[in-house]
C-alpha cells in the first residue's frame, strides 16, 4: 500500500522596509558586519523597540492579496530563548493574534487541475542575526546586521501532497510577494526561506509524526530535501520502526536531511506578550486604504488575459508570474496582436533576460520598443526569422527596429515579381527536388523554401514564397 | 538665611536667579558634602565631580545671560539605572560594573536640557529588585535618619542623599514602590507618575509594563517642578502616552476645599503599625480642616495585589534581563569552555541572588504548563484590581493611606524571609499594576523616623495630587524635619 504526503510549509519573506522592523537602522545587505545594527538592534539595556509601520502595511498588502482575514487587533510576544545572534535574549514575534488569519492561494496541483491551499497565518517578527563559524580560530563570529530585519512568517495549512506540490506551492508565493512588491524575495540574500513540516501516513489514517526541515532557501533544495525526507520516514516506518519529532537540516550537497534537535531539546520559548509594544490596532478605514493600493492580483489578471485577450492559458500563466512581465505584456498588447505578443515575450524576451540573468524591469529593449517590433512583423515588413535578428541588435544597442531594418536593408521583399525571379532560378537549379516533389514527396518543399530564402538573403516572406512554389510546381 | 544645601529646589532657583548665590556654590555645597558625608551612607555609586563643576560654570553663565532653563544650575542626581552617555551606569550590578553607555535616557536629556547639574549616580537595589537596598553589589545604602536602618528601596541611594541634602533631588524609578517606600522611609516627597507620563527609553527595564520613572524631593512643589521638564510623550517609547503635559506648579496654589478623598479600608486595618495609623490619621484630618471631603472606600481585590505583582514582576524581568549573556556587553567569566559554560557562569557570576531568585520565578510562571495557572491568571487579577480603582474613582478624586506598614526597618532585619520583605510594598503595588499615579508625603514621626502618607490620583491626574500634597505641606513642616547630623 503507498504512503500519502503531508507537507506544510512556513515561508519567511523579509519585507522591503528600508529600515528594520523594531530601529531606525538600515536593512541594506552586504554591509561590513556590525555597521547595520544600532543599540535597539544590539538589545542594549533600556533601549525599546519601535513598531516600522511600513512592515504593517507590507503584511496587511499580503493578507489582502490571499483573501484572508486582517487581525484588527494583533498582538507582538516574546518568545524567549538564548543564542549569541539574538540579541536580547528574545525574539520579538506574534503567537495568538498574528497579523493575518487564514487565506488562500491556488497552486497548480500533481494532478495538472488547480489546487487551493489554506494558509493558516501570516505574522510579523523580526529576524536574528548570523553567526559565523569560519576564520575565527575555533571561535564564532557574530553579525547583526540582519538583527530587527522585518519578516513576514507566512505558514500553510498541511495540505500539500508531494514535494512536487510543495516546490510549487513555494513558486507561488514566492511570485505573489514579489507581484504585490513586499518582498524583493532574493533566495540567495536570504530574503525568502522556507521550513518544511513533512510526514507521512496511510490513505485514511490520522497525520504521521512530522520531521521540520529547516532554512531551506531554493525551489530545487525543498523538492530534494521532502523527497530525501520521505523517503527516510517511509523506510523507518516499513521497517517497523518510528519517526521521531525533531528538527532536521537538509545538506545540499550531500542531498540528505540530518537529526539538529529533536523534540525533548526543543526550547520551552515562554511566549508572553510583549509588554514594550501596543497592540497593533487597525481601522476599516486603514485596511481599505491598503487595499485600494494593491495591484490587480496575478489570478485576477491572467483571467483576463485569457478571457479578453484571448491569450492561451500557459502564456497567460507566465506572463502573471512577475507584475513587471505582465505590465510589459499589456504595454504591446495595446498595439499589436496579444497573441503576437505572448509568444514573442515568453519565447525571445524571457529567453534572453534569461540567458543575461536579468529582472524584466532591466530588459535592454523596453516595451514600447519590443512593442515596435512587433508591429513590424505584423504588418509583414519582416518575416520571424529577420525579427530575431532584429531583435538582437536591439538587445545590443543598435536602435529602434525601425532604424536596424533600414540600416540593414532588411525590409522583407513581397513584390511578386522580383521573388518569382527567384524562385524559378531556384526551380531550374534543382531538378531532382522537383521530381521528388512530383512524385509525391511533399516535405521537399522545405528545401526549395529554404535554398529561395537563402538565395533573397533572408528578405523574401517564406510563407509567400511557400504558396509560389506550389503554384509554380503544379502548373508547370 | 537657610544654609545652602538645607534649600529646596525651589528656594534654590530663586536664589540664582536673583544672584544670592551661584551654581558653582550649589555645586561645590553638595560635592563637599557628598565627600564628608557619603562614606557613612554610600549612596552614590559614581560622582562626577569635575563634569558637575564644569556644568555649574556653564550654568552661571545662562544665568547671567538670561538664557536660563526651569533647573539651571539645579544640583541632582541620577538613580543608576537611567543610562547615562559616557557615565558609567551599573544598575547596582555586578553585571553592569563596568558598563558605559553610549545614550542616555529620555529623561536624562530633558533634565539636561532644562538646566539640571548631575552630580552622579546613586546606589540602589540590583535592577531594582529589593525594597531595602541591600540587594546592591555595591553594598547596603544607609538611612541617614538611623545609620543602622534601611533607606527602603530600590530608589534608596537617590533617597539617602536628598534626605541627607547631598543633593537638591534625585530621579528614581517605581515598579512595586520603588519611589514612594524609600520616600516615606527617608521623610522625602516621593512621586510616581501614570505609566506612559515619563519615557522609559533608556531607564534600564526590570518590569517593563510596570516601571516607571519618578521624583523624590524635598516637596511637592519640587515635585511638580521635576515632573513638568520630564513628562511627555518619546517616539522612543511606544508605551509613552502622547497627551499633553499640565502645568503642574500652576495648580499647586488652589484651596483644595470640596475635594474627595477616598481612604482604603483594606490599608488601615490588621498589618499597619498603631502609630503609623494615627501619623496618617492625623494628616487626613489635617486635609478635612482644609475642607476636604474624607470618605471610607474599599478595593475589593486588593489583597492580591502583592501575589499577583510577584507573578507579573518577575516574568517580565526574566525576560528583560535575558540580555545580560556576556556575550556584547556586561560582566563575561573569563576562559569559558564553550557557549553554555560562557552563559552560565557569566550570570552566575554577574548577578546576586535576589535577581536570580526572580528569574527564576519569573521562568517558571511563564513556562508551559504553568503559564495559565500563574502568568494568565495574574494577568487577571491585575484587570480587577484596575478596575476596583476606576470604581473608587467614580465616588472619589483621590485615594489615600499609609505608604508603608511601619517605619524604616534595620538593615539585615529582613534579608533572610523574602516573603517579609515583599510584604513591605503592600500598600504600593496596587498603584503600579493599575498604572495610576501615586505619590508619599512625609507625615509625622514614629520613634523618630518618618512615615509617609500615600496618595494615588486617576491616570494623568498628577497635578490634583502634587496640589493636595502641597496644601498639605502648607499646614505641616514634617517635609522640613531634616535627620540629625545633616542639618
Amino acid at each position: 500500500m503507498s504512503w500519502e504526503v503531508v507537507i506544510g510549509l512556513e515561508i519567511h519573506a523579509q519585507l522591503a522596509t528600508h529600515s528594520k522592523i523594531f530601529s531606525s537602522a538600515p536593512t541594506a545587505y552586504g554591509a561590513a558586519p556590525n555597521t547595520q545594527a544600532n543599540v535597539v538592534d544590539l538589545g542594549f539595556p533600556g533601549v525599546l523597540p519601535v513598531l516600522n509601520e511600513e512592515a504593517v502595511r507590507l503584511a496587511v498588502m499580503f493578507g489582502l492579496a490571499i483573501d484572508a482575514d486582517i487581525t484588527r487587533h494583533s498582538v507582538f510576544a516574546r518568545k524567549n530563548y538564548f543564542y549569541p545572534d539574538l540579541p536580547k535574549g528574545y525574539q520579538i514575534s506574534q503567537l495568538d493574534l498574528p497579523i493575518v488569519a487564514g487565506g488562500q492561494v491556488v497552486i497548480e496541483g500533481d494532478s495538472g487541475e488547480p489546487k487551493v491551499v489554506e494558509l493558516t497565518r501570516a505574522h510579523l517578527e523580526e529576524d536574528a542575526g548570523k553567526s559565523l563559524h569560519e576564520n575565527f580560530q575555533n571561535l564564532s563570529g557574530i553579525d547583526l546586521n540582519r538583527a530587527g530585519t522585518p519578516l513576514l512568517e507566512i505558514v500553510s495549512e498541511p495540505q500539500l501532497s508531494s514535494a512536487a506540490e510543495a516546490a510549487r506551492y513555494m513558486r507561488t508565493i514566492h511570485e505573489l510577494v514579489r507581484y504585490i512588491g513586499i518582498s524583493d524575495g532574493n533566495m540567495q540574500e536570504g530574503s525568502f526561506r522556507c521550513d518544511a513540516n513533512v510526514s507521512i501516513r496511510r490513505p485514511g489514517e490520522p497525520l504521521g509524526t512530522r520531521a521540520e526541515i529547516k532554512n531551506l532557501n531554493s525551489f530545487r533544495f525543498i523538492e530534494r530535501a521532502s523527497n530525501y525526507e520521505v523517503e527516510r520516514q517511509a523506510d523507518i516506518l516499513e521497517a517497523g520502526g518510528e519517526v521521531v519529532q525533531e528538527t532536521r537540516l537538509y545538506d545540499a550537497d550531500a542531498d540528505e536531511t540530518r537529526a539538529m534537535r529533536s523534540k525533548e531539546e526543543a526550547n520551552d520559548y515562554r511566549y508572553f506578550p510583549d509588554p514594550d509594544l501596543l497592540p497593533v490596532v487597525l481601522s476599516d478605514e486603514y485596511v481599505e486604504s491598503v487595499r485600494a493600493s494593491l495591484p490587480e492580483l496575478p489570478a485576477a489578471r491572467r483571467e483576463r488575459f485569457m478571457a479578453t485577450l484571448d491569450v492561451r492559458a500557459e502564456d497567460a500563466t507566465v506572463l502573471t508570474s512577475q507584475r513587471a512581465l505582465a505590465d510589459f505584456f499589456e504595454a504591446c498588447a495595446s498595439s499589436v496582436s496579444p497573441q503576437l505578443a505572448a509568444n514573442w515575450i515568453t519565447g525571445t524576451l524571457l529567453g534572453a533576460l534569461n540567458k543575461a540573468a536579468l529582472e524584466v524591469a532591466r530588459s535592454p529593449v523596453a516595451a514600447p520598443e519590443f512593442a515596435g517590433l512587433l508591429q513590424r512583423i505584423e504588418d509583414k515588413t519582416i518575416s520571424g526569422n529577420l525579427a530575431k535578428k532584429v531583435f538582437e541588435a536591439m538587445w545590443a544597442g543598435e536602435g529602434s527596429a525601425d532604424e536596424i531594418i533600414e540600416a540593414q536593408g532588411l525590409k522583407q521583399i513581397t513584390a511578386s515579381a522580383a521573388i518569382g525571379k527567384i524562385v524559378a532560378d531556384v526551380l531550374a537549379a534543382s531538378p531532382e527536388q522537383v521530381q521528388q516533389f512530383r512524385d509525391g514527396k511533399e516535405k521537399v518543399i522545405g528545401y526549395l523554401v529554404g535554398q529561395v530564402m537563402q538565395a533573397s538573403r533572408g528578405k523574401a516572406n517564406p510563407g509567400q514564397v511557400n504558396s509560389l512554389l506550389r503554384e509554380k510546381l503544379q502548373n508547370d | 538665611m537657610t544654609a545652602l544645601h538645607d534649600l529646596t529646589l525651589t528656594e534654590m532657583r530663586a536664589g540664582l536667579v536673583s544672584g544670592e548665590y551661584t551654581s558653582r556654590d550649589l555645586v561645590t555645597t553638595s560635592l563637599d558634602r557628598i565627600a564628608g558625608m557619603d562614606g557613612a551612607l554610600n549612596s552614590f555609586v559614581t560622582v562626577q565631580a569635575d563634569a558637575a563643576l564644569e556644568a555649574a560654570d556653564a550654568a552661571d553663565r545662562k544665568i547671567a545671560d538670561g538664557s536660563a532653563g526651569p533647573l539651571t544650575g539645579l544640583p541632582i542626581a541620577h538613580k543608576d539605572i537611567f543610562c547615562t552617555e559616557g557615565v558609567r551606569t551599573t544598575c547596582g550590578s555586578r553585571m553592569l560594573e563596568n558598563f558605559v553607555p553610549p545614550y542616555s535616557a529620555t529623561a536624562v536629556c530633558q533634565l539636561a536640557d532644562a538646566g539640571a547639574v548631575l552630580i552622579g549616580k546613586t546606589n540602589m537595589d540590583e535592577f531594582a529588585m529589593g525594597s531595602s537596598n541591600e540587594t546592591s553589589y555595591f553594598g547596603d545604602v544607609h538611612n541617614p535618619w538611623r545609620h543602622s536602618l534601611s533607606p527602603g528601596g530600590s530608589s534608596g541611594g537617590s533617597a539617602a542623599a536628598v534626605a541627607a541634602r547631598l543633593v537638591g533631588a534625585a530621579t528614581g524609578t517605581d515598579t512595586g514602590g520603588s519611589i514612594r517606600q524609600p520616600a516615606a522611609l527617608t521623610g522625602l516627597t516621593g512621586l510616581k507618575p501614570t505609566y506612559g507620563r515619563i519615557s522609559r527609553y533608556g531607564m534600564i527595564a526590570f518590569a517593563s509594563s510596570l516601571d516607571q520613572a519618578g521624583t523624590l524631593t524635598r516637596s511637592a512643589e519640587d515635585a511638580a517642578l521635576m515632573l513638568g521638564v520630564m513628562s511627555g510623550f518619546d517616539p522612543a517609547d511606544s508605551t509613552s502616552v502622547d497627551r499633553s503635559v499640565d502645568d503642574y506648579q500652576s495648580a499647586l496654589d488652589h484651596p483644595i476645599s470640596g475635594l474627595r478623598i477616598g481612604v482604603v479600608e483594606e490599608f488601615m486595618g490588621e498589618g499597619l503599625d498603631d502609630a503609623n495609623r494615627e501619623c496618617v490619621e492625623r494628616a487626613l484630618q489635617a486635609l478635612a480642616e482644609q475642607g476636604a471631603q474624607i470618605k471610607r472606600i474599599s478595593l475589593r481585590n486588593i489583597g492580591l495585589s502583592v501575589p499577583t505583582y510577584y507573578v507579573v514582576a518577575p516574568a517580565e524581568c526574566s525576560s528583560n534581563l535575558s540580555r545580560f549573556d556576556g556575550i556584547r556587553f556586561g560582566h563575561r567569566v573569563a576562559d569559558p569552555v564553550d557557549l553554555q559554560d560562557l552563559y552560565t557562569r557569566s550570570r552566575a557570576e554577574g548577578f546576586g541572588a535576589e535577581v536570580k531568585r526572580r528569574i527564576m520565578t519569573g521562568t517558571y510562571v511563564l513556562s508551559a504548563g504553568y503559564y495559565d495557572a500563574y502568568y494568565l491568571k495574574a494577568q487577571k487579577v491585575r484587570r480587577l484590581i484596575s478596575a476596583d480603582f476606576q470604581q473608587a474613582f467614580a465616588e472619589v478624586d483621590l485615594i489615600a493611606g499609609p505608604t508603608t506598614p511601619t517605619p524604616a526597618f534595620a538593615l539585615g532585619e529582613k534579608t533572610d524571609d523574602p516573603i517579609t520583605m515583599y510584604l513591605n510594598d503592600i500598600y504600593t503595588i496596587g498603584a503600579n499594576l493599575a498604572g495610576l499615579p501615586a505619590m508619599s508625603v512625609p507625615c509625622g514621626l514614629v520613634d523618630g523616623l518618618p512615615v509617609g502618607l500615600q496618595l494615588i490620583a486617576p491616570p494623568f491626574e498628577e497635578a490634583r495630587m502634587l496640589h493636595c500634597a502641597h496644601q498639605y505641606q502648607q499646614v505641616s513642616d514634617w517635609h522640613r524635619l531634616c535627620p540629625e547630623g545633616y542639618a
